[in-house]
């Protein structure tokens, strides 16, 4: 805790959006968390992301479990709509909403806990389900509400602060989602802005289920030598394989690279996700491509980071299950509950 | 590929340079640090800060042009300034008695004998700098009383005699004599007195005159606005027309105004020949006069006196019409008409310039084409040996603060003169860094961002105003105001102190920064490439740019814009390794007496 808020200063040269906001109109309640978490990043990375896309804050929505990571929802868009839930059952939480209002835009923090423990079976049918969400897992390794005992993403080997070995084998969000038909699949670091904040973007615009690992040091209980998830371990093996970028459909493609390290990736609504990549052979639009190369990766301790998985072309939850577009709030009433007589018709049709 | 260096923070300019105020005043005055006291209710500390730099604090605290205020930081993120001038004068108000306090009349002096000529800011500042040091200073003064242009040109309604002559008392209780009605006539049978060293500051004591038709055939009624107000200061004047027309809008053109209104003008009218931005006088002067009802009207460009018979009726004016092009400045002026105004009497504020009607040519000092002397800006030594100038009379008409800071250094080069020391071995400034850290979230300032805005100074109302010529208008800072206007500062002399080894690149130094003035980034080629990753791009004041070491991890940078830092400390708040840290910058600008310091170090 700090020992003032921080303060909203309307500084003279402050840029503002397409909408004329400010950076700072998307800030939320003042960090309760502890000086340092890789969290606190995130939030700032969430809030630019929406403010560089120019989103309404109240058109957002967020949503969270329990846990640290589950509290930044508090931090940023302090205008949008929003709800702590059940312990690792944001998914569901959220699935419900979305089909209530499908023109809002949602974002869902968790943590390795949340996502990884308690809403491991609620995070997996997300994805089967493809909702239309932005998924952002803050990983740190630990459960740091408790005081820093391993969670289910520790690797083997890595060191507690109290001197234990974890010897259990990871999960690994990305190869889950993989598996169970995520249609776009990344991962980042809290300590990298630059590419952390287009990969929420591109998540954003992105029509359907967008999972982002994002490697979240614990300042408090994992932060320390021998710890596989530290600031210092994370820098060290971290390896940008694939960068991503949202265009906007207004926006032409400006940049040239070179052939056979760039590639573009058409999304619903016009715009494109440019993808810049480090090795020309791998193909971020192919599942197996992604599949071989997390794993590797991961046979050569390589933190691998970037949009390693999309696919822009399979049907989210809303068009699969035909739900209603309009938001129901803005349906009429007549529509919503035709009365008994069309009650009694569609039974009718059962019997 | 270069990189750009590493800023040098030891660089003793670096950080005073953030302390926009301190770095704007002349003398430097210390402004964030005597805030602090008055916070804490140390009004006489704060007093005693003020006067180790600027000498005066109750006089400037009323009446100092205020270069600190327009380069406030506060004004980066709100309209106004903090009223650090009025703040000034709180200090001097409240204080207690600090006569024990000040150097006392040394016990013996050093034999060394200094003449000083003019009995103003300048001359007060080298005696004050010099008298405890065990120096003979001697003012020579033509007038009868003390104070120079303090005195004879601004009105004791902005300035009231006690406080005037409370701080000139302090000097020269410290040993030096005051020759009153001693006018020096001969700058060459001065010199052959034998003092060791003669300090010149006379001002600039001659008011432009406007020779235009008509000028000469009124016999009454035409004045030089400073001998006017000098004439009025010495009760040589006591009344003026009904009708006045003061010519010129600079900060003089406002006292003469004002005094007029005291003496019985019916209307006071202040013709300026261009707009409005293009005035001199200060804002808050011309906001103080339209108070009193002036009117001040814009492109009016004099023309000719109006007589008859010998009696001055009135003055003509062109009509004037400009171009102004985007960045304010004219492209061209053309005469649009013809008025006239009627008149009882037409104040000449324009302008004035010094003058040395009794420094005989062969008396050893140059002067340029223009009859200004040609003294050294470092020195302010003339082109001869042991005659120093300083104030109004050496480079031209500045104001009282500029004079007190050409009076600190002359001090300190006839000091080195009187020691055979040479002129330019003079003691560097300096700056020291305390840490204000006292805990966890625990810092020995206020840090929290008061959004409060600027304290409204309250005026005598105008029915008592005019009763008397010196009753003082502004009526200082209530209690509540004091207590509201210290919390608007922000601390600038609190510095950022970042040591690079202890950062772990976690960013929540730059997450926390409600001006987002902070990043970490690849080093680049130059510091516009590094600008590139603020959010704040550029920098309109032009401000540094803080560049770290290579950070442990990444060997990337941390890059912090000091145009628009707050001084918050929220990021030395949210480190985790303490690698930012609040440290007050203690800034040391050396005088006289600590010249003698650094050469017994030596």
């Amino acid at each position: 805790m700090t020992s003032f808020v921080k303060p909203r200063i309307d500084r003279k040269n402050a840029p503002v959006n397409s909408l004329g906001l400010k950076r700072q109109d998307y800030d939320g309640a003042m960090s309760t968390l502890c000086a340092g978490c890789g969290h606190d990043s995130v939030t700032a990375a969430m809030a630019t992301a929406f403010y560089e896309l120019a989103i309404e804050p109240h058109k957002a929505v967020k949503v969270s479990g329990i846990g640290c990571s589950s509290k930044t929802t508090a931090y940023f868009l302090k205008e949008a709509h929003g709800a702590n839930t059940v312990h690792g059952r944001m998914p569901s939480f959220a699935t419900g909403a979305m089909a209530a209002n499908a023109a809002l835009t949602y974002i869902g923090v968790s943590g390795d806990g949340d996502s990884l423990s308690i809403g491991i079976g609620q995070m997996i049918h997300a994805m089967r389900r493809n909702a239309n969400m932005v998924y952002v897992l803050e990983n740190n390794g630990v459960y740091g509400l408790t005081k820093g005992q391993f969670s289910a993403s520790a690797d083997i080997g890595s060191i507690a602060k109290k001197g234990t070995v974890n010897e259990q084998p990871p999960l690994d969000p990305c190869i889950m989602a993989l598996a169970a038909g995520a249609t776009f699949v990344a991962r980042s670091f809290s300590g990298d802005r630059k590419q952390l904040v287009p990969l929420i973007k591109a998540g954003l615009k992105h029509k359907g289920f967008a999972i982002i690992d994002v490697i979240s040091p614990c300042v408090s209980f994992n932060d320390h030598k021998g710890s596989t998830k530290s600031y210092a371990h994370t820098y060290k093996y971290y390896h940008k394989a694939v960068h991503a970028d949202y265009i906007p459909p207004t926006d032409e493609i400006m940049t040239s690279y070179d052939e056979g390290e760039t590639m573009s990736v058409e999304l619903h609504d016009g715009g494109k996700i440019l993808l810049k990549k480090l090795d020309p052979n791998y193909d971020p639009t192919s599942q197996a491509s992604a599949f071989s190369k997390i794993m590797e990766s991961k046979a050569s301790n390589e933190i691998l980071t970037g949009l390693l998985y999309i696919d822009d072309t399979k049907e989210d939850m809303a068009t699969q299950n035909n739900l209603e577009a309009r938001p129901l709030n803005q349906v009429p009433y007549t529509e919503l509950n035709p009365g008994p007589k069309a009650l009694k018709a569609l039974q009718a049709g059962w019997k | 590929m270069g990189k750009v260096t590493p800023t040098d923070v030891t660089n003793p300019d670096y950080f005073h340079k953030v302390v926009d105020c301190q770095w704007a005043c002349p003398a430097h005055t210390p402004v964030p640090a005597y805030i602090r006291h008055i916070a804490n209710g140390e009004y006489t500390e704060a007093y005693l800060v003020n006067r180790a730099s600027n000498v005066f604090p109750g006089i400037l605290g009323r009446v100092c042009d205020r270069p600190c205020e327009p380069a406030c930081r506060r004004t980066r993120v709100e309209e106004k300034a903090v009223a650090i001038c009025r703040l000034k004068r709180v200090a001097a108000d409240h204080k207690d008695d600090i006569k024990d306090r000040l150097p006392k009349k040394p016990k013996k002096t050093n034999g060394k004998r200094i003449a000083l000529i003019g009995a103003g800011p300048a001359s007060f500042t080298v005696a004050n700098d010099l008298a405890p040091l065990g120096y003979e200073c001697t003012i020579f003064e033509k007038l009868s009383k003390p104070g120079g242009l303090m005195r004879s040109n601004i009105p004791a309604f902005r300035l009231p005699e006690d406080v005037l002559m409370e701080e000139l008392g302090y000097i020269l209780d410290m040993g030096v004599e005051l020759k009153l009605n001693s006018p020096v006539e001969s700058m060459s049978s001065l010199l052959n007195e034998g003092y060791d060293a003669v300090f010149v500051g006379t001002g600039a004591p001659k008011g432009k005159n406007l020779d235009l038709p008509g000028r000469w055939d009124a016999k009454e009624g035409i004045h030089i606005g400073i001998d006017w107000l000098e004439s009025v200061a010495f009760e040589h004047a006591d009344k003026i027309g009904k009708e006045v027309l003061i010519i010129g809008v600079g900060n003089t053109a406002m006292d003469c105004c004002r005094t007029s209104l005291r003496l019985g003008a019916g209307s006071v009218k202040v013709m300026a020949r261009k707009p409005r931005e293009f005035f001199k006088a200060s804002v808050w002067e011309l906001e103080d006069a339209e108070e009193e009802n002036v009117d001040i009207l814009v492109n009016h460009s004099p023309k000719a006196f109006i007589t008859e018979k010998g009696k001055l009726v009135g003055m003509s004016f062109d009509i004037m019409e400009y171009d102004i092009d985007e960045t304010g400045r004219i492209t061209d002026q053309r005469i649009t008409g013809e008025t006239t105004l009627p008149c009882t009497d037409v104040i000449l504020a324009i302008g004035q310039e010094n003058a040395f009607p009794w420094i005989e040519k062969d008396a050893g000092i140059e002067f340029d084409k223009w009859s200004v002397p040609i003294v050294d800006k470092v020195t302010f030594e003339s082109t001869k040996s042991g005659v120093f100038f300083g104030g109004d009379s050496a480079f031209g008409p500045k104001n009282i603060i500029w004079a007190v800071e050409h009076g600190h250094q002359a001090a300190i080069s006839i000091r080195n003169h009187c020691q055979g020391v040479e002129l330019t071995n003079r003691k560097p400034d300096e700056v020291e860094l305390k840490s204000t850290k006292m805990g966890m979230f625990e810092w020995r300032y206020s840090n929290a961002y008061d959004g409060s805005e600027r304290r409204k100074m309250e005026h005598i109302d105008l029915v008592d105003r005019f009763k008397k010529l010196d009753t003082e208008v502004e009526l200082g800072f209530s209690a509540e105001q004091i207590a509201t206007e210290v919390q608007r500062c922000l601390n600038c002399d609190i510095q950022t102190v970042f040591d690079a080894p202890k950062c772990t690149e976690c960013d929540a130094c730059v997450d926390i920064c409600p001006v987002e003035c902070l990043t970490i980034t690849p080093n680049a080629e130059s510091e516009d490439a590094l600008r590139a990753a603020l959010p704040s791009g550029e920098a309109p004041e032009g401000q540094a740019l803080y560049v770290s070491m290579d950070l442990p991890l990444t060997g990337r940078v941390m890059i912090k814009d000091e145009n628009i830092c707050v001084h918050c400390g929220l990021c030395a708040e949210r480190c985790p390794t303490a690698a930012w840290d609040m440290a007050e910058g203690i800034v040391t600008i050396p005088h006289a007496q600590d010249q003698d310091y650094a050469e017994a170090a030596e």
